[in-house]
């Protein structure tokens, strides 16, 4: 029965910040605002209305953009703010980890450091002198432990930090952009230690803009836009709708006539987008190298006889970057009408160029020399990349290299 | 002689059973200190007592970094203060000739008016200096406080030995009553905590608060009997004498005085015929305490948003 018990519920949670007019606070200010009888600061609601439960055992991911409210969820959950309405029940223990290195001061040693950081997720002295080698040797800082902190490097802050972090022993864990930080070897360790925490069964709320580390390790997860939650359910809807947010974003900047508006006349519509899994079974569709193709499977069904239709599709990444951009107007192919009552299949093969990522996919319908948009959906669906081949632009495509001797 | 300092000190002890019992028995009686013991063993878990022995153990070990001295200069400043204040206003202005041991019974007060002074300024202070642990984690806030004013407490320990080897040096006669130091220390230390507690809630909203303490404490020292005996007051104007009796931490040091130097130190006892309104001292104590950590609890929930 106390499984069932959620490890967390948030019922109609609302928090609203006091921002202050004037930067300087102080009882000048006091008496100035209360003889101009003027409020000294401007309400700003930062969440409305949020609720959501996460079960024992659960992934959970907390998605949205900078400034959504979700840093000021994370820490109503933890415990560091108030709400001014609505409930926060926390079963269990809770250990949040906003930042790495909490309470680390420069002017200490790194061995007082780990001691006073250890404090902070509740070890005595005693436990962390049993634990002090192998923090010591898993940041790869023995030879420093003497050395105040501020001699240190910003990566090799981070490592210490992290190899006490994941000693932390709680019910449930709130990570917070971890990986946002560190180099390429430190994101590997976090790997690992996420993956460990999901096999472990470990409780854990993520807070991330990593879409590929959300769809990698959460289960379900909430999306938050202006401080309400816009959806909620399994990590790879949660994520998609997340690349609609920020490519929506993305369109209102741009002034290119060929973004489509998810909008049209009627007279036809698209019923149906995906991405075919390369392995029957995937629940989201994942290429790596073996594929040299992405399959997009489109259906269109026609109220009216449409003529000389033009079936268009966008592919964006998740950085709202325009990856691809196609229709069969531009590929000069002619197909043919569509009739009334009827519905069509419009198979897309396109190479795969793509980078390690996640994109999403955006239809489009049109008639009369593209003049007249029948209907775009956009974000309709997302697919995923992975490659062991690296590359830092947009595009990771397949080349040969050669070397001669002179 | 030695049984009249026997019935001396039990009557200083019936004294206070007189304030503390009553004003105990009452807030028993209203729940409030029952509330407060359920909350003792939270308040004493585990976990808060590491952070509160790291925390002490970081201000301590930082208060002093990069000095040669050290750990000797929480000795030495209230010797050097002791050392000036003793030149120009015993030796110059000839004050206190007419109490035995006026050295140790300045030094004393001066050792007790440092802890003061350092316990409500560090606790002031200590939650705006440690902003980016509240704004990080949550844990009870008053640890943040109550660390701060431990390490003045500590550094009191230590000048007390010191005290103790001018009492020696002195030739001063130990008396029984000696025994209720820890009482006075432990009255001022939860004066100063409660003032501590309320000046820091108090600093995370109005910056102000530092600068207008600092002028306080400046004026708070000449207000309480340190420098002067007592007497000298009584002998200008003895209603003066009475109202600043009434100020706790002259109470304190003067009880101090009493128990620890000389019974020459007129205390607000002996001072002060009316014994309800000799124990105002003590209820504002309790007073403060109580308002202190009421408005601390209030306001604490905000600490991480406004700091």
């Amino acid at each position: 029965m106390s499984d069932e018990q959620p490890a967390v519920i948030v019922k109609d949670l609302y928090k609203t910040f006091k921002l202050p007019h004037e930067q300087h606070s102080g009882i000048k200010q006091l008496i100035v605002n209360f003889t101009k009888r003027k409020k000294g600061y401007e309400l700003q609601h930062v969440l409305n209305d949020i609720s959501f439960e996460i079960k024992k055992g659960e992934f959970f991911g907390i998605v949205g953009r900078n400034g959504s409210g979700k840093s000021t969820l994370l820490k109503l959950i933890a415990g560091i703010y108030v709400p001014d309405k609505g409930l926060v029940q926390v079963n269990g223990s809770l250990t949040p980890f906003i930042e790495l290195g909490v309470g680390f001061n420069p002017e200490l040693t790194g061995r007082e450091n780990i001691f006073m950081n250890g404090a902070m997720l509740g070890f005595s002295h005693k436990e962390m002198e049993l634990m002090y080698d192998d923090i010591v040797d898993f940041a790869e800082l023995p030879k420093f432990m003497d050395q105040k902190l501020k001699n240190y490097s910003s990566g090799m802050q981070v490592r210490l930090a992290f190899s006490i972090a994941i000693r932390a022993q709680s019910d449930i864990l709130l990570l917070d952009e971890v990986l946002a930080v560190g180099d390429a070897m430190f994101q590997k360790k976090c790997y690992e230690y996420f993956k460990q925490l999901k096999n472990n069964k470990q409780t854990v709320i993520f807070v991330s803009h990593d879409t590929n580390a959300l769809l990698e390790y959460c289960d379900r997860g909430i999306l938050i836009e202006k401080g309400s939650i816009v959806y909620e359910g399994k990590i790879n809807k949660v994520v998609n709708r997340y690349i609609g947010i920020l490519n929506k974003q993305e369109a209102h900047t741009t002034t290119d006539a060929q973004v489509i508006e998810s909008s049209g006349s009627g007279r036809a519509k698209i019923t149906s987008i995906e991405a075919v899994p390369a392995h029957a079974g995937d629940t989201i569709a994942l290429y790596t190298e073996e594929q040299t193709e992405v399959l997009i499977k489109m259906k269109v069904e026609a109220n009216e006889d449409i003529k000389q239709p033009i079936y268009g599709l966008t592919i964006y990444d998740a950085s709202g970057q325009r990856i691809f951009a196609g229709n069969n107007l531009w590929a000069r192919r002619e197909f043919p009408t569509l009739k009334k009552g009827k519905s069509v299949e419009i198979n897309w093969q396109i190479p795969n160029v793509f980078a390690t990522g996640t994109f999403s996919l955006s239809p489009g319908l049109a008639a009369s020399g593209g003049s007249e948009v029948l209907d775009g959906i956009e974000n309709a669906a997302i697919f995923k990349v992975s490659k062991r081949q690296l590359s830092s632009a947009y595009t990771n495509l397949n080349f040969r290299m050669d070397i001669k001797n002179d | 002689m030695c049984i009249y300092l026997i019935t001396k000190a039990g009557e200083r002890i019936k004294r206070y059973l007189f304030i503390f019992i009553p004003s105990g028995a009452l807030l028993y009686q209203s729940g409030i200190i029952n509330r407060r013991l359920m909350k003792l063993s939270n308040i004493l878990s585990r976990r808060n007592r590491i952070l509160l022995r790291e925390l002490v153990i970081t201000d301590f070990k930082l208060r002093y970094q990069g000095s040669v001295l050290g750990y000797l200069w929480s000795l030495l400043k209230p010797l050097m203060l002791f050392a000036i204040l003793y030149i120009v206003f015993v030796q110059f202005f000839k004050l206190g000739k007419a109490i035995e041991h006026y050295p140790v019974y300045l030094l004393l007060g001066i050792v007790m008016w440092t802890f003061f002074t350092e316990a409500t300024a560090q606790g002031m202070s200590a939650i705006v200096a440690r902003g980016d642990l509240i704004r990080k984690i949550n844990f009870p806030k008053y640890i943040i406080v109550v660390s701060g004013t431990i390490s003045a407490l500590i550094n009191l320990l230590l000048n007390l030995i010191i005290v103790f080897v001018f009492l020696i040096i002195n030739g001063v006669d130990i008396h029984w009553s000696l025994l209720l130091l820890p009482i006075n220390i432990a009255e001022l230390y939860i004066f100063s905590l409660a003032i501590a507690f309320l000046l820091s809630a108090m600093f995370v909203k109005f910056r102000d608060v530092s600068h207008i303490w600092e002028v306080v404490l400046q004026g708070a020292f000449y207000a309480t009997p340190i420098l002067y005996p007592v007497g000298l007051v009584v002998a200008a104007s003895p209603v003066i004498a009475k109202v600043l009796m009434l100020n706790p931490v002259a109470q304190i040091i003067q009880d101090a005085r009493y128990n620890v130097v000389t019974h020459q130190a007129v205390t607000v006892n002996s001072l002060i015929d009316n014994p309800f309104i000799a124990a105002i001292p003590y209820v504002l104590v309790i007073l403060s305490i109580i308002l202190a950590s009421w408005y601390f609890k209030k306001s604490q929930k905000y600490f991480a948003e406004n700091v």
